[in-house]
């Protein structure tokens, strides 16, 4: 790593007001930490957002579901009140990475980094969820924008998530088997505004599959959707997997999805 | 240099490290504990497991100074009066290892998860064990060792 500067603050506001122009925010550091371990990315300060209690927790009001940005995957995996609000949640991020990841990687930085192969980007876009910053708040489509690429300012940081607590919802994704980055995810919802597919891995960030959407609006099962093609081109192909690999698999998925929504 | 300050093995220890120092530096380096294994350096393999408030973490993704004030065990610190943890006993009785070099980050992450999971199956402990590679032993006997502890441990 180069060298950086170092920063811990304790609230929201000093940590936006301590962001320079080359600095980065650190979550929890699974992504960010490598990256400048190999040098691919180079920072004059890291903001450590690891101190700022108000980012941590989960809460459940009614129709929704809060997470904090800093609460860590384990965390969502064991809580309580995601098994009972949404539980294709709770089991997505038990699947993300491996144990240690689980213990120090959060949905914030996650959804930040916006990695192209990430499970949380199709959640929150099926789910129809909004993502609150120190600024504003972000409905999911409009905060995913592109490869590595989010709606967030520069000195923007996400405080937390809201989810609307769907009907029923599910997840299934055909993990890489090293890094268990998802080749291809699909998380469908069932809302009380229709039927939501979202899915990430194949493209080069997460999007709406409408064929699938208004194919189990009108009949919600796994048949209604695993001869629903999606068209290849755009897709990523790469040394995992091809484009029509990948489209093939968004099929499958999308059926498995459903069948784990029940 | 800024100064960190956190608990080892139940010690106080107090340092000047630069911010790009990683945990698991800090702990080889400044307090001389090399149970803890470097393996890739790209937290795939886990031989860098150490325990951070109770959580298996990969030592070599995590910066000495956002492990301020936390409480961190090593491989060194899991035998207590001169007797072996249950778990590095039963790595010892059931041969869980070969060459040795992922057994430190092993043992760390199979206490987590025996925590988590006190009564492991044979499939949960496979999956649990995802983020640690060993290259010797095709994890037949890793397996066994984990379930015979977690027996052993009042599972």
């Amino acid at each position: 790593m180069y060298s950086f500067d170092y920063e811990r603050p304790s609230g929201v506001n000093e940590a936006a007001s301590a962001l320079g122009e080359d600095d980065k925010f650190l979550a929890g550091g699974q992504t960010l930490l490598p990256t400048l371990k190999l040098r691919l990315s180079q920072v004059d300060k890291l903001v450590d957002l690891g101190a700022i209690g108000e980012l941590k927790g989960i809460a459940k009001s009614g129709s929704e579901l809060t997470i904090g940005a800093m609460t860590t995957h384990v965390t969502v995996a064991n809580s309580g009140d995601v098994k009972s609000a949404i539980p294709a949640l709770g089991s997505l991020a038990a699947h993300i990475g491996d144990a240690q990841v689980r213990n120090r990687g959060t949905i914030g930085g996650s959804i930040a980094n916006n990695d192209p192969a990430a499970d949380y980007p199709a959640a929150l876009v099926a789910l129809g969820a909004t993502v609150h910053t120190n600024k504003r708040s972000i409905s999911a489509e409009d905060f995913f924008v592109d490869l590595f690429e989010t709606a967030l300012e520069d000195d923007e940081l996400v405080t937390k998530v809201s989810f609307p607590i769907p009907e029923k919802a599910g997840y299934a994704k055909f993990p890489n088997p090293a890094s268990r980055f998802a080749l291809v995810g699909v998380f469908v919802a069932k809302t009380a505004s229709g039927v939501r597919v979202a899915v990430t891995g194949a493209g080069p960030s997460v999007f709406r599959q409408s064929d699938m959407e208004a194919a189990l609006g009108s009949n919600f099962a796994a048949d209604a959707v695993s001869g629903i093609k999606t068209d290849a081109s755009g897709l990523n192909s790469d040394i995992h997997a091809s484009a029509d690999y990948r489209s093939h698999l968004i099929s499958v998925m999308a059926a498995r999805a459903v069948t784990a929504a029940g | 240099m800024t100064t960190v300050s956190m608990t080892v093995n139940g010690k106080k220890v107090s340092a000047d490290v630069a911010p790009n120092t990683l945990l698991v530096q800090f702990i080889r380096e400044n307090l001389r504990l090399t149970g803890t294994h470097v393996g890739c350096d790209t937290s795939q393999c886990g031989a860098c497991t150490v325990h951070v408030n109770g959580d298996s973490v990969k030592s070599c993704t995590m910066l000495a100074l956002q492990a301020e004030g936390a409480e961190v065990k090593t491989i060194e610190g899991l035998a207590a009066n001169g007797e072996l943890h249950p778990m590095q006993a039963a790595f010892k009785e059931n041969h869980g290892l070969q060459c040795g070099f992922c057994t430190p980050g092993m043992i760390m992450s199979a206490v987590d998860l025996v925590k988590r999971n006190p009564n492991p199956s044979e499939e949960t402990i496979r999956t649990e064990l995802e983020g640690n590679i060993c290259r010797c032993t095709g994890y037949h006997n890793i397996v066994k060792s984990v379930k015979s502890a977690a027996e052993n441990m009042g599972g």
